[in-house]
């Protein structure tokens, strides 16, 4: 065995790659020897936290995984549900914060587009994407330019591929100034039992690599191997940013799912993170089998390219098949057909072991469960801080503002406004299943071909779990929930995405494992089980981390899809209500945010089974047609939750509310719903939830008590404070 | 075998969002005293034979109706 | 009356339309594959929305010089009906059986949203049994929808549906939504009639233009 220096890469190298000195000692120890360029590469990445989740990995084996509707959990590319009439509904969620701090639109783009890969590498069509989305305040004209480069690549990349983006979420706070957050969740339809997993199986069974041609995107960290014969000159031959080619995918997703409609496929992996390196391994891994790759027959777009970079390159649009021998040529001419060029690259072997061959010659050779299963796991050392690590956010109310005005202000905020300037670069139509738009209610709902419909919703939370990570954790899984619940859909299961600070320093380590065990707990108690996930650690700036950022997707199933909540106000004359075991509270809110005051230590209790009462006794009342609107109480609490309401409806509502308290106004707290309808509707739903009648629909405005007023245009004009964003 | 490079850009007269953007977004940089702004496209090829070329750009190229083009070598 | 609808790598909105086609009383509808040449005998052929070709080079530059598209040229020289929507209207302006082109949005931004039509010509196939000035509500979802045409040409253009109520979304001239050849049995238009058909999801004018085409609406 060579490689092409001659010379054997060094623990400096190794230390450069990621590696600390004892993975590199142990990596000898694997292996029985020194690792070559290809190996240490591949080492490299398999061992990194992003493919090894190796400080994470302990503590997700602590959430709930298994239910009844799960067909597929973690583990595979995406986790999947049941959701009736043998059909399965599969979903994920993933990360590309690092990415698209660096090139927002290509970053963004190539998230969704890794998503969509994972959706269709087990079998089932895309059918909508949602996405989570973080920046720093809008006032840096840095994050106004990652705002647009992330949503023109998230409507580029989807829009593109013919799959509607559905739904997502948008915050601005000052953590994420150095560090944003690009969360992307995509689902996908599949008949339960023809999905297909990733294992490879059957020695001497053939791999076919077929998508992209293979070039040097995302080799950047690893170019430390460059041999003595590349220049400094050279780096721009190695670029960081991926760009992602949504064409490409199309064909790319057309072919996989015909490729395994006709049966031709033993497994199916994609290319994503690690390129062929984690494909190969895990695969194998899976399989328990080995796996033998000659670099020469993958197809490149550069000249040149040596034998590890093809192993790490992270181009884009790849897929991974194991296929049988008397198959390929099917195989190869249906990708033909799609013009995604398939190559025969490798096989599956008896060894164990992961071999990769140039010329016929071994230029890698390592045990599969080395490069996989025996990364080392770290435990976490959380350590509580003594004190709020996080500044107070700036002001922006003066204070003394009367209640008028603290709606406006709350309305036009960043956090609060309409997000409809983003929505309205996304195609939520196409594939003609989408029955409630972004907007029209607090989920997406989705038809599907059996007549009952699904429902979707990702929901993040920073500040609140910077207050407190357990509680806010639980406040925001729960907030998911009632987002489906307002549509009438049960919840089936949940995706997540774990976005953190370095885990290495205590303060983040206890983040990291409290919010684990709200998610757990919160996950657990709506019986929606964790079915799939990701996680991003080391999202820090010099002067601190984020907010602590977990963030849920949760799909859910409704028998009816024409009697789909809505939130706006509907009929004159309906009764509002407020429902739910709703305990506001102004610590943490948007308004405190607003005037600038500190982070609490702690976030009040929440009675989880008495939220989950009332998410049913909502949903239960949605899908009996009772109600005219549902709408979870959030960000700016109950007056915020009205006003969202009148101008979803486009009708104004006379509220009868004390009001000079402002945590009833203005406070925030899981449990509460904004609902309206006739008023026998609103007394049968009080029998079964705690419900405060607190106003009527009707008239041109927003009345509150007596004295005070918005007309609906003034509440219109305040809502649409972020079209300024788009230019 | 030559290099070509075409230059694809918009009809004289026909509103070019893309060039006003960009003639907009240069003086906040700093750079004054710019006008007439067009963006285009730029189509690079190695050809067997460089007569074709106009062919190409008339077939596929270019639209005619919108873009002028310039065939550079 | 028997629909086809073509799919050309990149094709998005095909399913939706065949589902579209679908919904017309006694159709019948069949896929057309880009490379093939046999219209297999359909009575109007659909070219969808979509990103064909990835709109590489130009929104449909490339498909309009694929084998079905040379049939079905023959297909309208012949008088055949052909629809075209969004990604398909860009591909009939390239192919040169519908006049102008299509144009980056004048926001440059890609824009999705209900917009309302008004109906101006009522003499053509696709619009038979409508009245003139009869709105239509439809959805519109694309990033080069201004339609272009030279100064000197546009009296000629026969204009069959225009933006209405100042919801022009992409800068078109004269408010043209969309356009049929001189003869009026090739239409195209920049937004979806086959996304209003169901009410679940929106408005069902779209249906319409379908049933029209079957000689259905009355």
């Amino acid at each position: 065995m060579s490689d092409a220096a001659g010379t054997l890469p060094t623990v400096e190298d190794a230390v450069a790659l990621g590696l600390t000195r004892d993975e590199y000692a142990l990596i000898i120890e694997k292996l029985g020897r020194e690792p070559n360029d290809v190996e240490l590469a591949m080492f490299s990445l398999l061992w990194s936290e992003h493919c090894s989740y190796k400080h994470s990995k302990k503590l997700l084996g602590t959430l709930p995984t298994e239910g009844p509707k799960v067909l597929m959990g973690p583990g595979e590319n995406a986790g999947a549900v049941d959701v009736g009439s043998g059909v399965a509904i599969a979903f994920k969620v993933e990360s590309h914060n690092h990415p698209s701090a660096v090139e927002p639109f290509q970053g963004a783009a190539t998230g969704v587009g890794g998503i969509l890969r994972d959706i269709f590498a087990i079998g089932a069509r895309p059918i909508a994407v949602l996405d989570s989305l973080r920046f720093g305040e809008p006032s840096s004209a840095r994050s106004r330019y990652l705002l647009d480069g992330a949503v023109s690549g998230i409507g580029h990349y989807g829009n593109s591929i013919g799959v509607p983006t559905v739904g997502g979420e948008v915050y601005f706070e000052g953590p994420y100034e150095q560090n944003c957050l690009v969360n992307a969740m995509a689902l996908g339809i599949a008949n339960a039992d023809e999905m297909i997993r990733s294992a490879a199986a059957g020695v001497g069974n053939v791999l076919v690599l077929f998508g992209a041609s293979t070039g040097r995107d995302g080799i950047g960290g690893a170019s430390v191997l460059a041999s003595a014969e590349f220049g400094e000159d050279d780096s721009a031959k190695r670029p960081s940013v991926q760009v992602g080619d949504p064409f490409e995918e199309k064909k790319l997703l057309e072919c996989s799912l015909e490729l395994l409609r006709t049966g031709l496929l033993v497994s199916l992996q994609d290319l994503g993170a690690a390129g062929l390196t984690s494909s190969a391994a895990e695969m194998a891994s899976k399989g328990e089998v080995g796996i033998e790759i000659a670099v020469d027959r993958v197809p490149l777009r550069e000249a040149g390219m040596a034998p590890f970079e093809i192993m790490v390159s992270e181009s884009q649009e790849r897929m991974l098949c194991v296929v049988e021998p008397s198959r390929v040529d099917e195989v190869l001419a249906l990708c033909e057909k799609w013009e995604v060029h398939g190559t025969a690259i490798g096989t599956v072997t008896d060894t164990g072991r992961v071999v990769v061959t140039q010329g016929g010659e071994v230029v890698g050779d390592m045990p599969v469960a080395a490069l996989v299963d025996d990364c080392p796991l770290y435990d976490l050392e959380p350590a509580k801080p003594d004190a709020q690590i996080y500044p107070a956010p700036e002001a922006v109310l003066a204070g003394g503002e009367t209640v008028s005005e603290t709606l406006l202000a709350l309305l036009s905020s960043a956090n609060i406004a309409s997000r409809l300037p983003l929505f309205q670069q996304y195609d939520w139509l196409v594939q003609s299943r989408t029955v409630r738009r972004p907007e029209q209610a607090d989920a997406a709902v989705l038809q599907l071909e059996h007549g009952n419909a699904i429902a979707t919703a990702i929901d993040g939370s920073g500040r609140k779990v910077a207050c407190d990570p357990y509680w806010g954790t639980v406040g925001n899984v729960l907030e998911c929930a009632s987002n489906l619940a307002c549509v009438g859909a049960e919840p089936l299961g949940t995706t997540n995405n774990l976005n953190f600070g370095n885990p290495e320093k205590p303060h983040v380590a206890w983040q990291l494992t409290e919010a684990v065990r709200g998610l757990g707990d919160a996950c657990r108690a709506l019986d929606a089980p964790i079915v799939g996930g990701n996680v991003s650690l080391y999202n820090e700036a010099p002067d601190g981390p984020i907010y602590p950022t977990p963030v849920v997707g949760m799909v859910g199933e409704l028998p009816d899809p024409t009697r789909a909540g809505k939130l706006g106000f509907g009929a004159m004359g309906d009764v509002i209500a407020l429902a739910g075991p709703f305990r506001p509270s102004l610590a943490g809110s948007e308004l405190a945010k607003l005037r600038g005051e500190a982070l609490p230590d702690v976030l009040p209790e929440i009675d989880i089974a008495a939220v989950r009462g009332a998410q049913e006794a909502i949903r239960e009342a949605v899908r009996a047609g009772e109600l005219s609107s549902a709408h979870d109480v959030a960000e700016g609490g109950v007056l915020v939750a009205i006003a969202e309401s009148v101008l979803g409806g486009g009708v104004g509502a006379q509220i009868d509310l004390k009001t000079e308290d402002e945590a009833w106004l203005f406070g925030e707290a899981p449990g509460g719903f904004v609902v309206s309808g006739p008023p026998e509707a609103i007394e049968r739903l009080a029998q079964r939830v705690e419900t405060t009648v607190i106003g009527r629909v009707g008239g041109g405005a927003l009345t509150l008590g007596e004295d005070v007023s918005w007309s609906v245009e003034e509440l219109q004009t305040a809502h649409a404070a972020l079209g300024t964003l788009f230019p | 075998m030559a290099r070509v490079r075409v230059l694809v850009r918009p009809k004289e007269g026909i509103l070019d969002p893309q060039g006003v953007a960009v003639e907009r977004a240069l003086p906040a940089l700093g750079f004054d005293g710019v006008s007439n702004v067009h963006v285009g496209r730029l189509i690079e090829l190695d050809v067997d034979d460089p007569s074709t070329v106009d062919a190409m750009c008339q077939k596929l190229l270019a639209n005619p109706l919108v873009e002028d083009y310039e065939i550079v070598s | 009356m028997k629909f086809g609808v073509i799919t050309f790598p990149g094709t998005c909105d095909d399913v939706d339309a065949r589902l579209a086609c679908a919904r017309v009383e006694g159709s019948d509808v069949v896929a057309l594959w880009h490379r093939d040449r046999d219209l297999q005998g359909v009575d109007a052929v659909v070219v969808p929305g979509g990103f064909s070709y990835g709109d590489y080079l130009r929104a449909g530059a490339i498909a309009r010089f694929s084998p079905m598209m040379e049939s079905v040229i023959e297909f309208a020289n012949d008088g055949g009906t052909v629809l075209g929507i969004c990604n398909g209207f860009q591909v009939l302006c390239e192919a040169g059986l519908l006049p102008g082109a299509l144009l980056p949005n004048v926001g440059l931004r890609f824009l999705c949203r209900q917009v309302n039509l008004e109906v101006v010509d009522t003499d053509t196939r696709f619009t038979s049994g409508m009245q003139t000035g009869e709105v239509l509500s439809i959805p519109a979802k694309h990033m080069s929808g201004r339609y272009f045409v030279p100064e000197d040409q546009v009296d000629g253009v026969r204009v069959v549906v225009r933006y209405a109520h100042d919801g022009n979304p992409n800068g078109s001239s004269n408010d043209i939504a969309g356009v049929c050849n001189a003869e009026g049995n090739v239409f195209g238009l920049m937004p979806h009639p086959e996304h209003a058909v169901d009410e679940l999801t929106g408005s069902t004018d779209g249906l319409r233009i379908f049933q029209s085409m079957a000689g259905a609406l009355v």
